[in-house]
């Protein structure tokens, strides 16, 4: 399925997006093309996790349009679910579970086979594989957390602060995944305080997009 | 394995690992109903009239305890949002985690209930309506709990809000189960009842999942 | 339907609007009131206790009615996702909750001298006691958060679910033995109620329904005002 939906891109034009009632930015414009990644900066409040929600579909914007290889996601969000991987702040790991368990499950919802062991290893959490998440450091949870894109294909990545609680091997292992997923033909878009090298990506900064009138 | 099976593995993997949510719910309705000949006293003809009723209402209450933490962990620690972006369909997520709520709720409620049956000198001609109504209305208390589950995550006082929303909604389940308990001690059919029930679990099978994805997307807009 | 979404436009309608509502609500209600207590004759059981039904019937349908505007302005809300339809929900909330409870409390005082019981737990009472909650908990939900929109979009949800109560009213009377009396007015046969008791019921019904206006216009205006003063301070 990953390997039908590569070579696409994703594009938004126009986009303004509402949090309660305050509109936290408009007029934001951008194109992810194939082996491409779009670094999201700016101060907090600007919107850069709301801009990968919008990438994501978790909500509609308040005005402007996403496409995927030209079609509105909004016409079949099913069908954009299945082609992305979204990483939020939170880990969505189960604390009572272990590391190889929390791992399959995620493998199970997406139908992939399963690559659970070979994510593990390249995450070096291979040698804790079976101990419950209780027990894991906040660096290897959040490893576990990223382990959901190496366990099964997806064409557009979405990571919203990866490298928080990284050491510098982790981030090391995470930036050779994300260059390997962009040479298949994948993209990948990173909000990010921290500067990240990726080569050849495009920065969108939101600090001039805001309408936030600061007190 | 299909989603709806990982998603219903997964939930009462959890229940039996973090333990005590089945116990307390037990616990809670054994407790409660053991209340009644101590407030209402001894009387076992007075016990046996109010014992259908008596059995429904504290199963209710002890049904709305666990229904706060249906979706709650999942939506604090980051699951659910994971969760709503998988392929599979979010209604069909949320009745495997109903199934899972009824698993570990309503069954052990519909077990123990005869046992409870018996303190309170419940009709012995009662039993098999007693168990059916429960085992077709517990199912719908764990639907409609959900909606109310769903729509108040995150909000104030989440708990009382959640009684205030899903007591009313219950109260047809109420009326048709202790209808369908009481018939045969008053000497009267319950498959009228039973079917009703029935018919409002078949209602809700098809209703109530949608109400409550729908709720559960806007609360992760 | 997009004609009307503007909040500017909406203001400027029902500035327009509201005195003839007013008027007309407040006559209908003094000619129907006249009609009930002065002109109808009482009725050959209940003698002048049946008056209370002038103000109980109307009453009833409005709470009904509101339900219903509620419920499609919910429905509205979600769908087209207009802030103006999420504020006239909201509006219309309290409003049907005061309906209801005329309606309840109406009930019970004609209740006493008609079967003898303050309450009975018919089907009929029973469900318009469950609408007066469902309001109350639609009120709650949608002030328990502290993100608006976020409370505005769960109540509409929960407005929409409670929609299945509003059949089993209209039916209650019908599927169950009540000691609610059937429908005399709204059903198949046509009005079996005499014609004298008839005009004074529909032109309190009518005053009503522009009492529900009016106050539902009022409501609405002011939180139109009230979300502009809070995008002025605080910046949108």
């Amino acid at each position: 399925m990953a390997g039908r939906e590569l070579q696409k891109s994703l594009t938004g034009e126009g986009l303004a997006c509402r949090r309660g009632e305050r509109l936290v930015f408009q007029g934001v414009a951008f194109a992810l093309a194939p082996g491409g990644a779009l670094l999201l900066g700016g101060p907090n409040g600007s919107g850069k996790t709301s801009l990968l929600r919008l990438m994501a579909g978790l909500a509609p914007p308040e005005y402007g349009a996403i496409a995927w290889d030209g079609v509105a996601i909004a016409e079949d969000l099913a069908a954009h679910r299945a082609r992305l991987h979204y990483i939020g702040h939170q880990e969505a790991v189960k604390l009572a579970l272990t590391a190889e368990e929390n791992l399959a499950f995620w493998t199970q919802m997406r139908g992939a086979a399963d690559a659970i062991e070979t994510a593990l290893r390249r995450i070096r959490l291979d040698a804790r594989a079976t101990w419950p998440v209780r027990y894991l450091s906040a660096g290897e949870r959040k490893r576990l957390g990223l382990a959901r894109l190496l366990a099964s294909p997806a064409a557009l990545w979405l990571l919203d602060e990866p490298t928080t609680s990284l050491d510098a091997e982790s981030t090391e292992i995470l930036l050779a995944a994300i260059a390997e997923h962009r040479r298949a033909g994948g993209c990948v878009a990173v909000a990010t305080h921290a500067s990240l090298p990726l080569p050849g990506a495009q920065h969108l900064s939101l600090t001039g997009h805001t309408t936030w009138r600061q007190a | 394995m299909s989603g709806f099976a990982a998603l219903l593995t997964r939930d009462l993997r959890l229940a039996f690992r973090q333990g005590g949510d089945v116990a307390n719910v037990v616990a809670f309705f054994a407790l409660a109903v053991i209340l009644f000949p101590f407030g209402v006293g001894p009387d076992p003809d007075l016990l046996a009239r109010i014992a259908a009723g008596v059995l429904w209402v504290t199963a209710l209450l002890a049904a709305l305890l666990s229904l706060e933490r249906l979706f709650d962990a999942d939506f604090q620690d980051g699951s659910l949002e994971a969760l709503s972006l998988m392929p599979v369909p979010l209604e069909i997520q949320v009745l495997a985690k109903c199934a899972a709520h009824w698993l570990t709720t309503g069954l052990p409620l519909t077990i123990i209930a005869p046992l409870l049956a018996l303190v309170l000198h419940f009709d012995a001609a009662g039993y098999p309506a007693l168990i059916a109504a429960l085992l077709l209305g517990t199912p719908v208390l764990s639907l409609i709990g959900a909606i109310g589950a769903a729509l108040t995550l995150g909000a104030r006082r989440a708990g009382v809000l959640l009684s205030l929303l899903v007591l009313p909604l219950y109260i047809p389940v109420l009326i048709f189960g202790v209808a369908a308990s009481e018939a045969a001690a008053l000497g009267l059919e319950s498959r009228p009842h039973l079917l009703l029930l029935a018919a409002l679990l078949a209602g809700s099978l098809a209703l109530a999942p949608w109400a409550t994805a729908a709720a559960l997307r806007q609360a992760l807009e | 339907m997009q004609r009307f979404a503007n909040p500017a436009r909406f203001m400027r309608l029902s500035a327009a609007l509201l005195p003839w509502c007013a008027v007309a609500a407040a006559a209908l209600i003094a000619i129907g009131l006249y009609g009930a207590l002065f002109i109808a004759p009482p009725d050959y059981q209940q003698g002048e206790a049946v008056k209370i039904m002038y103000v109980h019937v109307p009453s009833a349908w409005l709470a009904s009615l509101v339900y219903a505007v509620m419920a499609v302005a919910s429905a509205v809300a979600l769908i087209w996702r207009h802030p103006l339809a999420h504020i006239a929900a909201e509006s219309a909330a309290p409003i049907g909750a005061g309906f209801t409870f005329v309606c309840l409390v109406s009930g019970s005082l004609w209740g006493e001298p008609m079967w003898g019981t303050w309450w009975v737990w018919d089907a009929r009472l029973t469900s318009v006691l469950v609408l007066f909650f469902l309001y109350l908990g639609f009120i709650a939900l949608a002030n328990a958060f502290d993100d608006r929109t976020r409370g505005s979009r769960a109540a509409a949800i929960l407005a929409i679910v409670g929609v299945v109560n509003l059949p089993i009213i209209k039916f209650s009377v019908d599927w169950w033995n009540t000691l609610h009396q059937k429908a005399s007015v709204f059903r198949m046969g046509g009005p079996t109620i005499a014609v004298s008791m008839l005009w004074p019921l529909l032109v309190m019904a009518a005053g009503f329904l522009f009492l529900f206006a009016v106050l539902l216009m009022l409501r609405m205006r002011t939180a139109l005002l009230q979300a502009k003063l809070r995008a002025l301070r605080f910046g949108t």
